[in-house]
């Protein structure tokens, strides 16, 4: 079988049929502002913390909406809450609530992961 | 058919121009105001235009020559006051007292470019190098190309989206023409500045125009243009009056800085402060996007919410110059129609 390079391990698609989207539902339905951003990294290139640990709030917006919540609880604890990425966002996303509710959805379910 | 009638047209860019020479040519006798010194809007300010580089100056003598009709009165520097409908005629009074009348009006004033230095982080009118979309095509009509300091430039950037798409200037929509005109002046730069390394940094390539995608290519096989995506945070001036931009790598998902000689920033479209007054005056109903609101999406485009006042050009929407004649021809068969008595809604 090796010589084909098949393995074992976990697949590295996303697999949207069976990823647990609750907690980006969560946030969401706190702040509905969240399904505007666009992905432009604005929030991500503008944060200090960002500029110094692997966080980037763009990636973790799209990751919580893929359900890919392996690695977020511990992402979101380098976030500082300054609010710079709010000032920036130009789809107007309440960033700093999604980070507050993205918290709170990882402290009342320990499914997600890690 | 030969008309009798009489029409004022508000704006004297390539919109007010075109439909002024085609009413002209039908028999209508038309008044054609502007408000600036000089016919030709936005075009004459143009070097070279996209998607094929040509001289912006042979579309504002072909202007000249579809509006140079004996039935077409331009009255340059002229603004309106006041425009009213008296017994089914247009009275107009413009700024030095003077009276207009007119069967039908046409608002063709177009649109302004969005002032840069409303977004701050970006430093336009701060830091010395950074510049507009327009002042680049200035800086290429002069044939000069340099820092403020007069080096010729080795790192240029351009910023798309620069007041459009960006909720925190209030423009939720996109101008339409900024990708491929920093597409245009990338690929120009380079022709200019062989040893220069240009990147534009966008969040969507939105290349919808026929020729632009090819032109797109063309920057990235022809002349090495880094496209990068995401959304510039901000731009910090060096001490040697370099700019520092700041943006997220998103497709590799890395925050990035990049120092650079100059940065241009792709002004989006506003509607026009010129446009916003007449409507004001003249009871006109404006969307969201303050532009003004057509009477239909799909077949209204000429047309708003006041009888007998028709809609050229980018007053209605952001379009590029092959759009905007189009609209323009399209705008003097409804006034036609109009003045013939036809009113099809
Ligand atoms: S609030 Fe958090 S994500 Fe936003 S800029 Fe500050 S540290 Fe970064
Ligand atoms: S700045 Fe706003 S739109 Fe852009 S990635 Fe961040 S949250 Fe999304
Ligand atoms: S055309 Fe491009 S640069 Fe202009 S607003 Fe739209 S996406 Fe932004």
């Amino acid at each position: 079988m090796n010589r084909f390079g098949f393995s074992l391990s976990k697949g590295r698609q996303i697999n949207y049929d069976t990823n647990d989207r609750s907690a980006a539902e969560y946030v969401i339905a706190g702040e509905p502002s969240l399904l505007a951003c666009i992905e432009c990294g604005g929030c991500a290139s503008t944060c200090t913390s960002g500029n110094f640990t692997s966080f980037s709030l763009r990636q973790l917006n799209i990751l919580l909406k893929r359900g890919e919540n392996d690695s977020l609880r511990d992402e979101l604890r380098k976030c500082m809450l300054c609010g710079k990425c709010t000032l920036v966002c130009p789809r107007g996303v309440n960033t700093r609530n999604v980070i507050l509710l993205a918290m709170e959805a990882f402290n009342k379910s320990q499914d997600y992961a890690v | 058919m030969i008309m009798a009638g009489s029409v004022i047209v508000i704006g004297a860019g390539s919109a007010g121009m075109e439909v002024s020479g085609v009413l002209a040519r039908s028999g209508v006798s038309v008044t054609l105001i502007e408000k600036t010194a000089n016919t030709g809007g936005h075009v004459k300010n143009w070097h070279h235009l996209f998607p094929d580089h040509r001289d912006g100056a042979d579309v504002v003598s072909y202007m000249g020559v579809r509006a140079g009709h004996k039935l077409v009165n331009i009255l340059t520097g002229t603004e309106i006051r006041e425009l009213s409908r008296k017994g089914g005629k247009f009275h107009a009074t413009t700024e030095g007292g003077s009276e207009l009348t007119g069967d039908a009006v046409v608002v063709a004033t177009g649109f302004d470019l969005f002032d840069c230095s409303r977004k701050e982080e970006y430093g336009y009118g701060i830091y010395d190098n950074v510049h507009t979309s327009a002042e680049l095509e200035e800086m290429f009509r002069a044939g000069r190309l340099t820092t403020a300091s007069g080096k010729e430039p080795e790192k240029i950037g351009f910023v798309h989206c620069v007041g459009s798409r960006d909720e925190k200037v209030g423009n939720l929509y996109c101008s339409k023409l900024c990708c491929v005109t920093a597409v245009k002046q990338a690929i120009e730069v380079r022709k200019k500045l062989p040893r220069s390394k240009v990147f534009c940094f966008y969040m969507d390539m939105r290349m919808g125009g026929a020729s632009y995608e090819e032109l797109y290519r063309e920057a990235q096989e022809e002349w090495g243009i880094s496209f990068i995506r995401g959304k510039v945070s901000e731009a910090g001036e060096m001490i040697d009056h370099r700019i520092q931009v700041k943006v997220e790598d998103t497709l590799v998902g890395r925050p990035l800085k990049l120092e650079l000689d100059m940065l241009f920033l792709m002004a989006g479209m506003e509607m026009s402060e010129a446009g916003a007054r007449i409507s004001r005056i003249a009871g006109l109903k404006t969307g969201e996007n303050r532009f003004l609101l057509a009477s239909d999406n799909h077949y209204g485009s000429n047309r708003g919410n006041v009888e007998g006042i028709f809609y050229a050009g980018s007053c209605t929407a952001p379009m590029n110059i092959t759009e905007t004649i189009s609209h323009a021809r399209a705008a003097a068969t409804e006034v036609i129609d109009y003045l013939n008595g036809i009113n099809l809604k």
